[in-house]
């Protein structure tokens, strides 16, 4: 062992394509499983969640109307980035207590499941669009959209590969998300927000907030320029505190309870489909 | 120079290029003063109507638990038509049990094609039964008898003759998934189109295996106790389809019954969210289609007579009690003149009247509630300072409910009357520059459920199509409904779709 001190990451948030720390200046104390203090992360408000849909809703213009083509070449970019920096996030992962052979295994799949979903960018559509043989001599087309902003509301599980599972499908079908990263577990996902930026995913598309969930959720889930929540927090008091909020302003909410974010029923199309919104054009036929 | 020929002329260079214009371009539609029309009243001399209608459950007709009925009344006549039973918990209790066993004795257990034979059978019987089922619907809910005869009773019969279809064919419809259906369904539907929405609603249900208790509005519950007879006359096992009648109260029972699976709600943006509200922390699937204020937008280089027609069948189209109307227009500021004076033109050719006649073009507003509620709007756009026209071509009946097509001119997009659904036959209008202007204010309301377009220009159809935030784009056309064609809302306006294979989705659990 050389004698050299190591230097120490600062863990801020990620919005509009920055780095901000929490507005409040606060932070809370991050533990491995050990119970030792390995860093604080910030601890977001109301503020910091409004400030981050505004970003997310600012990218959605851009980020939505992106072709197919260039949305599957910046998820591709993307897992090009993380697998360079492999390392790095298994040595987080390792530094939260996870054993150095289900690090790997965890970045390994992160990387290959951003693949997975670059790869249907260009196709749900022509999986789920439907022409529409209607009785009246109209042309009629059935199409996917994104729904919008989306509200994430991260696992403590697999911080990596959850978040990772979360993001991929909601982004590919060109929405823009606020993600509350696990509260126990967020530098894994603060770092990916670095991998985020060095991709070309273009700044709010993404963003991510640490902090005490309980100070966030309610804020982000009652937010009137949210569209939809995808949860994977499985407590009826959260289901049910975001279900009623998502009333407010007749939101979709998916509830997503998985205990294994490594099998493979996190790679299927439908988890596109649940933000998507179905849009039928109607055109007479004539001369 | 004179009026007309400034006229002209302006219209000959707003698209850069001058156009033929015929020489009668100008010449006003003026029809009453030819001739007036003779009523053609449709006959309901053969229609039976009884006195007072109970509950259908568990495969016949059945007295409610507390004895209570309602009075529902021809809007058009004032006059009440019949008495309906009033559903209490109970009353839907004993709906979702006979549901539930249906489902698990016989529903679930039937071949998938048999299934679908059922379905076939009831798209028939509503066709052998259409002009009847036709004149009900126009006495009940106050439409113009051509509409019930043309659009919703066939419309209905092809919804059961889509979905039939669908039946043993599921492993079609979810590539890589195989679906199975919910359970028992809850559906609440509402009074504008009363036995296409219950079609819209059982048609899927039943074509994805599961069964259902659906609560009428309470205004127009005529119809569906008719269709109860048929699912009688087609054999249709006892508790796959229960309807009970009542409302709010009765919706709500069926909304909070434990042992429902799925709810299906049309209605109002307001009930739905409280609907939403009260499903919270439950596991119950739900598909809400919500109220619209729906844009409709004429570019300068729409075909203007046609665009006319367009902008009369959006907003007057069933008296504007249609969720996806064109109930605003936003016109080109170029052809706003000329487009709004030919619109008022056509608006003196609109019969309004007596609901039977074939020749009524608007016929009853469906409720003295909902009429109320048109006024005040209408008291409302008055008060915000915009300008009122209504035609007075038609000498409205002197009883019954009967609202003057309507339409205003001077708002903003702030005003109540351009970002509140009024539900009735009044059009707000503004007037854009730009199409990026148009785009922002057709968005610009917590609505999107439809809009329309009308342009020559093709490219310009897909590009405000992509940008309108809406489920349903209507391209020089509006108002097309069609089984194959998904519909439903973005934001406010609802969630999931019905219509085609998307609506299947609702309806089954992928597995």
């Amino acid at each position: 062992m050389s004698d050299r001190i190591d230097v120490l990451k600062t863990y801020k948030t990620y919005v509009g394509g920055k780095f901000p720390r929490s507005e409040s200046d606060r932070t809370y104390k991050v533990k491995n499983s050990n119970d030792k203090i390995v860093a604080n992360a910030c601890r977001c408000t109301r503020k910091d969640v409004r400030d981050a849909v505004l970003a997310a809703r600012a990218a959605s213009k851009d980020w939505s109307g992106r072709s197919a083509y260039n949305r599957g070449q910046v998820l591709y970019r993307i897992a090009e980035m993380l697998e360079g920096r492999k390392d790095q996030f298994i040595k987080e992962l390792e530094l939260l207590g996870m054993k150095s052979k289900e690090a790997i295994y965890e970045v390994e799949l992160s990387v290959d499941r951003l693949i997975y979903y670059a790869g249907w960018t260009d196709k749900y559509p022509q999986v789920f669009g439907t022409v529409n043989p209607v009785a009246s001599s109209h042309f009629n087309f059935s199409t996917p959209e994104p729904t919008g902003v989306v509200g994430i509301i991260a696992s403590d599980t697999d911080p990596l590969l959850s978040i990772i599972s979360l993001i991929a499908p909601v982004i590919a079908g060109g929405n823009t998300c606020v993600i509350l990263a696990s509260e126990s577990n967020p530098l894994p996902a603060v770092s990916f927000g670095e991998v985020l930026h060095a991709s070309d995913v273009p700044g709010g598309v993404v963003n991510i907030l640490t902090g005490y969930r309980e100070e966030m959720v309610d804020h982000l889930s009652s937010h009137m320029d949210v569209n939809a929540v995808l949860n994977t927090i499985f407590d009826k008091k959260t289901r049910k505190l975001i279900d009623e909020n998502a009333s407010i302003s007749v939101k979709r909410v998916v509830h997503y309870d998985s205990k294994n974010w490594a099998d493979d029923t996190h790679e299927n199309p439908y988890l596109i489909l649940d933000f998507q919104e179905t849009k039928t054009t109607w055109h007479p036929v004539g001369v | 120079m004179s009026e007309k020929t400034k006229e002209n002329e302006a219209e000959a260079t707003a698209n850069g290029s001058p156009k033929p214009t015929s020489p009668n371009a100008d010449l006003k539609h003026d029809f009453a003063s030819f001739w007036n029309y003779s009523p053609a009243p449709e006959s309901s001399d053969f229609v039976e109507i009884r006195k007072q209608y109970q509950h259908y459950i568990d495969g016949s007709f059945s007295v409610p638990a507390k004895k209570r009925y309602f009075k529902s009344i021809n809007p058009a006549t004032e006059e009440v038509l019949a008495e309906f039973a009033e559903g209490t918990s109970e009353d839907v209790d004993k709906a979702v049990k006979a549901a539930r066993k249906a489902y698990d004795k016989v529903w679930s257990k039937l071949p998938a094609r048999e299934r679908g034979k059922y379905i076939y059978r009831i798209a028939r019987m509503i066709q052998e039964r259409a002009r009847e089922l036709a004149i009900i619907e126009s006495m009940d809910g106050g439409k113009p008898i051509r509409e019930s005869r043309d659009v919703d009773v066939p419309l209905a019969a092809a919804y059961f003759f889509y979905y039939a279809g669908w039946a043993d064919k599921l492993d079609y419809a979810f590539p890589g998934r195989k679906a199975e259906p919910v359970g028992v369904c809850g559906q609440i539907i509402p009074w504008n189109f009363p036995l296409l929405m219950l079609a819209w609603k059982i048609a899927p249900a039943l074509a994805t295996g599961n069964t259902v208790v659906l609560k009428p509005a309470e205004t127009t519950s005529l119809t569906a106790l008719k269709f109860a007879e048929i699912c009688m006359d087609a054999g249709l096992p006892a508790g796959v389809v229960n309807i009970v009648t009542g409302a709010g109260q009765t919706g709500a029972a069926i909304v909070d019954h434990p042992d429902i699976n799925k709810i299906a709600f049309t209605g109002s943006t307001e009930v739905g969210k409280i609907i939403q509200k009260s499903l919270a922390g439950t596991d119950k699937k739900f598909t809400l289609e919500l109220g619209g204020k729906g844009p409709n937008i004429i570019f300068e280089d729409a075909s203007v007579d046609q665009a006319v027609e367009g902008i009369v069948n959006a907003i007057f189209f069933n008296q504007g009690h249609v969720c996806c109307a064109g109930s605003r227009l936003l016109v080109q500021e170029g052809i706003a003149d000329k487009l709004i004076k030919k619109l008022k033109q056509r608006m003196e050719t609109l019969i309004v009247g007596d609901p039977l006649d074939k020749n009524t073009d608007i016929g009853a507003i469906n409720s003295k509630m909902q009429f109320n509620k048109i006024n005040e709007y209408i008291e409302i756009g008055i008060k915000e300072g915009a300008t009122i026209h209504q035609s007075n071509s038609s000498n409205l009946p002197d009883k019954g409910y009967f609202c003057k097509p309507t339409i205003f001119t001077g708002v903003a997009q702030s005003n109540r009357i351009v970002q509140e659904e009024i539900f009735g036959p009044v059009l707000t209008i503004q007037t854009f520059r730009t199409p990026e202007e148009a785009v922002e204010k057709a968005n610009n309301t917590p609505y999107g459920l439809a809009g329309g377009i009308w342009t020559d220009k093709g490219s310009k159809i897909f590009k405000i199509s992509q940008k309108l935030r809406s489920g349903v784009v209507w391209a020089n056309t509006f108002n097309k409904f069609d089984p194959t064609s998904p519909f439903g809302g973005y934001k406010e306006s609802g969630v999931g779709r019905e219509g085609g294979l998307h609506g299947l989705y609702p309806y089954v659990n992928l597995k």
